[in-house]
């Protein structure tokens, strides 16, 4: 199945590459008569075997000018995140934040309940007896630190995904397992069908296929 | 990670010769010798049984805290002076066993100690399931545990409010943060590990639950990159945490003035008591386990050998501490400080004190010996000293010091009852049962951060 794929999506010169309309990027020139359901695609996946064929072949489409691609990989790979020109998250921010309020919002909340709205005398220490409050604070600074790492990291992914378009493609249960990925998405803005296919086939990948949407 | 130089697995100066990992081992082989452990293995007839007993014995901690909220905590020994008996000595002793957990998981990850990546699944799931029990034992403790929510700051109609000035307080916040930021540390952790199970299970249920516990998680290079963010910021943020907890555990004895309990060591001294003890238990279930699922590849010569040079270097430093709690006791020239390391070394409960010493001081020096660390039965059996000794120190800190204080009009014996056996029995089954589903249903190795130590993840340029 994934061999008709490659012969239909895949191949050069056809003749087909008039009929590709920059317009509507998402429709390969080919699917007009050979992709089975005629569907849109997502981009075009390449396998690699090992890790260093997949950072250098991620360069490689990087350099070439392509932007919207992604690397698929079983443990976190940070030449790959680099190789795609992805080195920057807003997340330290995030966590940052998150714990200052936290422990702003700690500090605020001892104040309030025992200098402001339920002031009790305990062995004659003042009511703002700041340094008693310092456990409570430090532990809300870093719970909501925590929180703040773990949702922020979820959002920014926009996980949970039930439903991706690149599982779709056959072998990439081997994603989780031995195998690695690149795909170059069709939203794209250098993105042909045609010439990124030809361009991913010169990489030395084990198969490049189409991810329908 | 780019300019550190690389050795896949023969990391580290000589004095080991053992490898962090097997050689021969790949993406593929890792990824499948493991989850084919929750997967394909057949569940053997020795995990039934293990969790038929710990079963059992969890059904004796429903008995006995059933019987508690129905009689009330006089089920239990403690009474004044001594108010707090062996329940308040196991919540420390359950807390201490978990902070290993995190030390392994947090603190050797910013160290970039690469052996952790072995142990550090089974140690937070450890931890998880030790701090399980220890939360159990000052709700019950409260005598009405229905109104535990009474700890918590929430605007209520009869307009009081906690008291932050308490170490009572600080313990709340701190053991709730502690369980909050594991799970959350131990789930992140999985994420990968699930969508390799999604991807690896056979059966229908088993692809949904994994599948959804998951989250669609695809292994792509934006999604890693924020993920090791998010990781290493967590492990930074654990490792103040896991710090500060027994920090606060030890305030609820040294703020209070009762001789024995009211001195400035204990904060280090706990610390380093809860991974003294977190190793033993590490290594008392890791070496029954690692043959049992022949998982040697994995967790190597090197991680025991490690894990007993822990277990010796926190030994020290708690043998430290008893000699300075005597010495600080002399020094003082406090007669009720002074009175109080006489009892403890001759009074009615001087044979705790002495087992105490000889578990917890006598029996670690062994393991300056290399060869008591490459021979795992003795490995196995000290660890079980440690555990018993680490508890035998709560006791004599937790009864010793109350059973006499100021007044000897006041003073009194202290003995647990049944009931106060039977919920700490109970407590270990309950433990023993979470572990047992753990292993059976969860991979108790991280398949990929194991994937990023193997010789193949090196990428040459």
């Amino acid at each position: 199945m994934a061999d008709e794929k490659d012969k239909s999506g895949l191949s050069d010169g056809n003749g087909s590459r008039d009929l590709h309309d920059s317009a509507t990027p998402r429709l390969p020139a080919s699917a007009s008569h050979h992709n089975r359901h005629n569907t849109p695609l997502y981009g075009i996946m390449a396998e690699f075997e090992g890790p260093g064929e997949l950072i250098s072949a991620a360069r490689r489409t990087y350099e070439a000018g392509y932007r919207r691609i992604n690397g698929y990989s079983p443990y976190p790979i940070e030449e790959l995140s680099e190789a795609i020109g992805f080195t920057r998250s807003s997340l330290p921010l995030i966590v940052f934040i998150g714990g200052v309020l936290g422990g702003i919002g700690g500090f605020a909340m001892q104040y309030w309940i025992e200098v402001i709205n339920y002031p009790i005398n305990v062995g004659g220490k003042p009511f703002n007896s700041w340094p008693a409050f310092i456990p409570i604070t430090f532990e809300c600074t870093v719970l909501m630190a925590a929180f703040s790492a773990v949702l922020g990291m979820l959002i920014l992914n926009k996980l949970p995904q039930p439903y991706h378009p690149v599982f779709n493609a056959p072998n990439f249960a081997l994603a989780t397992r031995d195998r690695f990925f690149l795909v170059v998405e069709a939203s794209d803005p250098k993105y042909d069908h045609d010439e990124v296919a030809a361009m991913l086939k010169e990489l030395n990948p084990m198969e490049v296929v189409d991810v329908e949407v | 990670m780019a300019e550190e130089p690389k050795e896949p697995y023969m990391e580290g100066p000589m004095h080991s010769t053992h490898p962090v990992i097997d050689p021969g081992l790949t993406f593929a082989s890792v990824t499948d010798k493991i989850s084919s452990i929750v997967l394909k293995r057949r569940t053997s007839l020795a995990w039934f049984f293990g969790f038929a007993i710990s079963f059992a014995l969890f059904q004796l901690m429903l008995l006995a805290i059933t019987n508690l909220v129905f009689v009330g905590i006089g089920l239990w020994g403690v009474n004044v002076p001594v108010a707090w008996g062996i329940d308040i000595l196991n919540f420390v002793w359950w807390i201490g066993i978990g902070h290993a957990g995190t030390l392994i998981s947090a603190i050797l990850l910013l160290l970039r100690q690469r052996w952790r990546t072995s142990i550090n699944r089974f140690a937070e799931a450890m931890t998880l399931f030790a701090v399980a029990q220890a939360g159990m034992y000052p709700i019950f403790h409260l005598g009405r545990p229905w109104l535990m929510y009474w700890l918590f700051p929430y605007p209520n109609t009869m307009g009081i409010w906690p008291q932050f000035r308490s170490p009572l307080m600080w313990d709340v916040f701190a053991v709730s943060t502690y369980a909050t930021v594991s799970a959350m540390f131990w789930f992140v952790g999985l994420i990968p590990d699930f969508a390799t199970l999604r991807d690896r299970a056979r059966s229908k249920p088993f692809q949904l639950v994994y599948g959804w516990l998951a989250m669609g998680w695809r292994g792509s290079a934006r999604h890693w990159h924020r993920y090791e963010t998010a990781y290493l910021l967590l492990a930074g943020l654990a490792t103040p945490l896991v710090l500060s907890v027994h920090t606060i555990v030890s305030f609820d004895f040294a703020v209070g003035i009762i001789p024995g309990w009211h001195a400035t060591i204990f904060p280090p001294y706990f610390v380093a008591g809860a991974i003294y003890a977190g190793f033993a238990m590490v290594l008392l279930l890791t070496i029954p386990l690692r043959k049992f699922y022949g998982l040697e590849g994995f967790i190597t010569m090197r991680h025991m050998h490690n894990m007993a040079k822990v277990m010796l270097a926190t030994g020290l430093i708690v043998g430290y501490g008893y000699i300075m709690e005597a010495f600080f006791g002399w020094y003082s020239g406090n007669r009720f400080e002074r009175y109080m390391i006489w009892n403890r070394m001759h009074g009615p409960y001087a044979l705790y004190y002495w087992a105490l010493i000889l578990c917890n001081i006598i029996t670690p020096q062994f393991l300056w010996s290399k060869k008591v660390r490459s021979n795992l039965v003795a490995l196995w059996i000290i660890s079980f000293i440690v555990s018993i000794g680490m508890w035998l120190e709560r006791f004599v800190i937790v009864v010793t010091s109350l059973h006499r204080d100021f007044l000897p009009s006041s003073w009194g014996m202290y003995q647990p009852t049944v009931w106060d056996w039977s919920m700490y029995i109970g407590t270990i089954g309950f433990f023993f049962t979470l572990l047992f589903l753990f292993i059976r249903f969860l991979p108790m190795i991280s398949i990929f951060e194991m994937r990023t130590i193997l010789p193949e993840a090196e990428v040459e340029e």
